[in-house]
């Protein structure tokens, strides 16, 4: 069984008297240690699926597995508790927390969300910043350190927790594309060495090629997806 | 915990200028409500121990009916020697009272032969009278600061308006209860300073001199001032002397005593009840200052942080958590204006003190203004402003809290 398991998704948004389908019927299958990314253009549906995903929303219609759990059914604590445990972000923004260091912003989901111990914590958040190459800045503030580095400080924040699944919504948007590159790069080998699943939107073509598996999203509707050096489905 | 006050602190530090300015606020409110405590507060005490310490003492004993007829000086209702003796029973069975004093008051007519007055007196028993009234001395501005036998101590304005001095020969005259009339010459001994209240303007003289003019045969008293060694007790010692009293019952079964406090005898508690009253409104104008200005500045604080809210909420941060960091926000805001105006407020509490400011009352003149502050005082503000404080940011709190992280972290 997959990470993630979508069986035909929908999503609608009201405004008014209007109703917009942002997802029209989207099933998909993710498995354990992807790399996974969705891409096409603004308004394709890719952040709405991926809040889906994480649930921050909660699809109109249709089935949703994450994790084995069928997320549809959650409230609002239970989806908090849920990715807390399970779900790492990368936004698009850093989203740092100003007032924290990248030491801090680094231990705030040991520390308010998982409650781990002092010296656990201490751990985990340096063989993280080791891994992402921050250790040396750790005790900056994000208003000090450079869009890539704050990057790679959400990057650790993200995994952290050891979650099952991070997900990065337009991680590179704000980025160079050197920075951009080497951020995508550092996701993928922070894969390889913590065995998780990233799933990321982006709508760089560029950064496009650097995932091993490509769902490809038009006005809200899986059109096709690609598997690196393998098959196309469309 | 440590970690919520941590970032708490942290986010009021990044908003240095309206930290500043709120804290400042609400220190300038608590400053305010402490002075005002401090001032009125000595004033009020200075003038209660006036009235009580050189006029009334803590509280009087009279026989039923005598209050109400008090401004005719009754000598028909007067206790007898019998019930005298019940009282003081009574009042030796009580630790809380220090001193107690029988006084006769009637009023007579002043004469330095050429002129006559009116004049209202109280016969003492001097040293019982100077224990009950230990600030009575202070009132005899010429003169021994006695009262003797054969003398009498004039009010001021009457020995002024008669031109009458310490030394001089005076005759008091006085209509006992029979109606009979009767004169005694007396000697100035003293001038009394006018104080603001009733007894303010009263002349002393000895008790036997008393009994000598309203020509008792049988000693009788019109009431018994008493002092207790703890003020604070006054309440409870009158009622205690009101319940020990009422088993000595008259002929129809009616309490033969009265027990009232000085607040029941003095207007002056009137003025004190109304201090009191602008105290308390002073107070919640300190609550509407911390709520209003709390609100705001925690109101502010989640709208520019929605997406930092959006943020810790979609890392899995719990709503109570997110409500938490919020309300510790507003209770250390409220903690440091507090702390800020309890320093600033005691300091210039302390200068006021020190800048031994004078103040006229009535007839009194020259009173010297010492405020203080209490220790519940400040431990009251700091209370009222820290929970003001907490309760102001639980709306906005609420509000981050419940906050979708979806929605949230759309916001730009």
């Amino acid at each position: 069984m997959g990470l993630v398991v979508a069986e035909n998704i929908i999503k609608e948004y009201h405004a008014g008297e209007v109703t917009v389908m942002a997802l029209k019927g989207a099933s998909f299958n993710i498995e354990p240690g992807s790399f996974v990314s969705f891409v096409g253009p603004s308004g394709s549906g890719k952040t709405t699926l991926l809040n889906l995903i994480g649930c921050l929303d909660k699809p109109s219609a249709g089935r949703l597995l994450v994790a084995g759990m069928d997320v549809t059914s959650f409230g609002k604590k239970d989806s908090a508790v849920f990715r807390g445990k399970n779900i790492g972000f990368i936004f698009q923004d850093f989203n740092l927390i100003p007032v924290l260091t990248v030491f801090e912003n680094v231990e705030y989901p040991l520390l308010m969300v998982q409650n781990a111990l002092p010296a656990d914590r201490k751990k985990r958040v340096m063989n993280l910043l080791e891994a992402v190459g921050m250790t040396e800045q750790k005790d900056k503030y994000p208003d000090q350190i450079s869009g890539g580095q704050k990057q790679r400080v959400a990057v650790a924040r993200a995994l952290v927790t050891n979650p099952k699944l991070v997900l990065a919504d337009e991680p590179t948007a704000n980025l160079d594309h050197k920075t951009a590159y080497m951020v995508i790069e550092l996701m993928k080998r922070m894969r390889n060495d913590f065995q998780t699943t990233f799933i990321f939107s982006t709508h760089d073509q560029k950064i496009v090629g650097e995932a091993e598996i490509l769902y490809m999203l038009e006005d809200g509707e899986l059109v096709s997806k690609q598997t690196k050096g393998g098959e196309n489905h469309a | 915990m440590r970690d919520l006050f941590k970032i708490a602190i942290r986010n009021l530090r990044r908003y240095k200028r309206r930290t500043l300015l709120t804290a400042s606020l609400i220190a300038i409110g608590v400053i305010f409500v402490l002075v005002f405590v401090s001032v009125s507060g000595s004033f009020k005490s200075m003038i209660v121990s006036q009235i009580t310490g050189s006029m009334l003492g803590d509280m009087e004993i009279h026989r039923k009916g005598y209050v109400a007829s008090i401004e005719n000086l009754p000598l028909t209702l007067m206790l007898n020697a019998q019930q005298l003796a019940k009282t003081e029973g009574v009042i030796k069975a009580i630790p809380e009272i220090e001193a107690y004093s029988p006084r006769i008051k009637f009023g007579g007519l002043f004469s330095n032969f050429t002129e006559t007055t009116n004049i209202r007196l109280i016969g003492v028993f001097p040293e019982m009278e100077m224990k009950t009234l230990p600030l009575l001395g202070s009132r005899i501005i010429q003169g021994e600061k006695a009262i003797n036998k054969g003398e009498i101590i004039v009010p001021e304005l009457l020995a002024r308006g008669m031109k009458v001095n310490v030394g001089d020969m005076v005759v008091v005259i006085a209509t006992n209860r029979d109606g009979s009339v009767n004169g005694k010459q007396l000697k100035v001994g003293g001038i009394l300073e006018s104080a603001t209240g009733p007894g303010g303007r009263d002349g002393y003289l000895h008790i036997e001199d008393t009994v000598e003019i309203l020509r008792m045969e049988e000693r009788e008293i019109s009431e018994i001032a008493i002092k207790l060694y703890d003020f604070g007790k006054l309440n409870k010692v009158a009622n205690r002397l009101d319940a020990d009293l009422s088993k000595y019952v008259n002929k129809q079964d009616k309490p033969i005593f009265e027990v009232h406090t000085w607040e029941t005898l003095s207007p002056f508690y009137n003025i004190a009840r109304m201090i009191d009253m602008m105290t308390l409104f002073i107070k919640i104008m300190l609550i509407a200052i911390v709520l209003i200005s709390i609100m705001n500045v925690m109101i502010m604080a989640v709208y520019e942080r929605i997406r930092e809210i959006g943020t810790i909420a979609a890392i899995g941060t719990l709503p109570g958590k997110i409500l938490s960091m919020f309300v510790i926000e507003g209770f250390s805001l409220g903690v440091l204006g507090a702390v800020a105006g309890n320093i600033i407020g005691a300091v210039i509490v302390y200068l006021l003190d020190l800048a031994k400011i004078t103040f006229d009352f009535g007839r009194q003149t020259g009173l010297v203004l010492s405020p203080t502050l209490q220790v519940s005082d400040i431990i009251v503000v700091s209370v009222i402003v820290i929970i003001v404080a907490v309760l102001g940011s639980l709306q906005p709190a609420l509000k981050a809290s419940k906050m979708e992280p979806i929605v949230a972290l759309r916001h730009v």
